[in-house]
């Protein structure tokens, strides 16, 4: 494992979030479709969402669109903003500092209601 | 103080893969890496192969991944890294032997984006003038010295043989924003192909491992953006 810095983990978050929130939008678009067949398949099919292995994994689906969209403002800041490039290790951590504030009491607002 | 180091091992002539071998060495913390790869080759194996020419940072011949960062084995000291340490080739690029890669594809991408002052006017007779501010907005990249830490640290490189890499758009670099040069769009042509600096996804990996300290980050940033506002 080659022994990068603040970027090389940004990065590999990154992709990992960004695959993760592709391969939802899938499930998603393919769930959507049932309605196709009905209000009552769709129904059936969506109520296995309220299942809490589902709950926590809609948890992780929000860690995933949140960090990628504050890394995707970093990369933004790094691409267009000259002094970006020069300040991208304080910008993760800033980036890592909104993530908690944000994440935490959704995931609590979340994981309440199981 | 006795360091160990850890080697990967590849002779091409006799073994099917590479392999790890433990040497220990007496040296003091302000030996280099490559101090120790001198005891070794020197006193305990004479087969280990590895590249060095000046050995103090400035002909770019030793650089290595030692203790999972790429670096010059002749600027790493002990007092940094401790008394346990891997030492492998670089990544990315053909294994000939041992510590040594076939640099190459890195030397073909180096050439490719024409390294060298184009400039179709007359000669003057006197040196080209350039302002000092003409002259800092290079400066930096002025400074490789074509070790290939930058580019084999790269994991876009490392997925993709052909991407040109860091090294190659530093190089680059160097010459568009210089003010007496006159190929900048040539070069910018040759970095906005598939395998030009679209391939960066701003890792950061290059401008940590660089040895001298260039922002290398920055200068492919400045050469993206030369290319989409079409503006040196």
């Amino acid at each position: 494992m080659y022994k990068g810095g603040e970027g090389y983990w940004s990065w590999i978050f990154h992709r990992i979030t960004g695959v993760g929130v592709a391969l939802f939008l899938f499930i998603h678009v393919a769930d959507t479709f049932i309605i196709g067949w009905g209000p009552g398949v769709y129904n059936a099919v969506t109520s296995l969402y309220r299942n809490p292995v589902f709950k926590i994994a809609e948890v992780i689906l929000v860690a995933a669109v949140l960090y990628h969209a504050l890394n995707g403002i970093r990369v933004i800041l790094v691409d267009f903003w000259g002094e970006g490039v020069l300040k991208q290790r304080s910008i993760f951590w800033a980036e890592v500092v909104v993530f908690v504030i944000l994440f935490v009491p959704t995931a609590i607002l979340m994981l309440s209601r199981l | 103080m006795k360091v160990k180091l850890r080697i990967k091992r590849f002779n091409p002539q006799k073994d099917r893969k590479p392999y790890w071998q433990e040497f220990e060495v007496e040296a003091e913390k302000t030996d280099r890496v490559l101090d120790a790869l001198h005891q070794i080759r020197w006193y305990q194996d004479g087969t280990l192969g590895f590249r060095r020419s000046c050995a103090h940072g400035i002909c770019g011949s030793d650089a290595m991944l030692i203790n999972g960062k790429n670096r010059l084995a002749c600027k790493a000291l002990f007092a940094d890294l401790g008394d346990y340490v891997t030492v492998e080739p670089l990544r990315g690029l053909p294994v000939l032997k041992d510590l040594i890669v076939d640099m190459e594809p890195f030397f073909a991408a180096y050439r490719a984006v024409k390294p060298y002052l184009i400039n179709n006017d007359q000669p003057p007779l006197k040196e080209r003038l350039q302002s000092p501010e003409e002259r800092a907005r290079f400066d930096d990249t002025t400074k490789c010295i074509l070790c290939a830490a930058c580019t084999t640290s790269c994991p876009s490189f490392w997925v993709n043989r052909d991407y040109l890499g860091p090294a190659a758009i530093v190089n680059a670099h160097r010459f568009i924003f210089d003010s007496r040069d006159q190929a900048a769009e040539e070069r910018l042509d040759i970095l906005a192909s598939r395998d030009g600096v679209w391939r960066c996804r701003t890792i950061f990996n290059c401008t940590d491992a660089c040895p001298r300290g260039i922002q290398v980050t920055k200068a492919i940033e400045e050469v993206k953006r030369a290319i989409m506002y079409a503006k040196v």
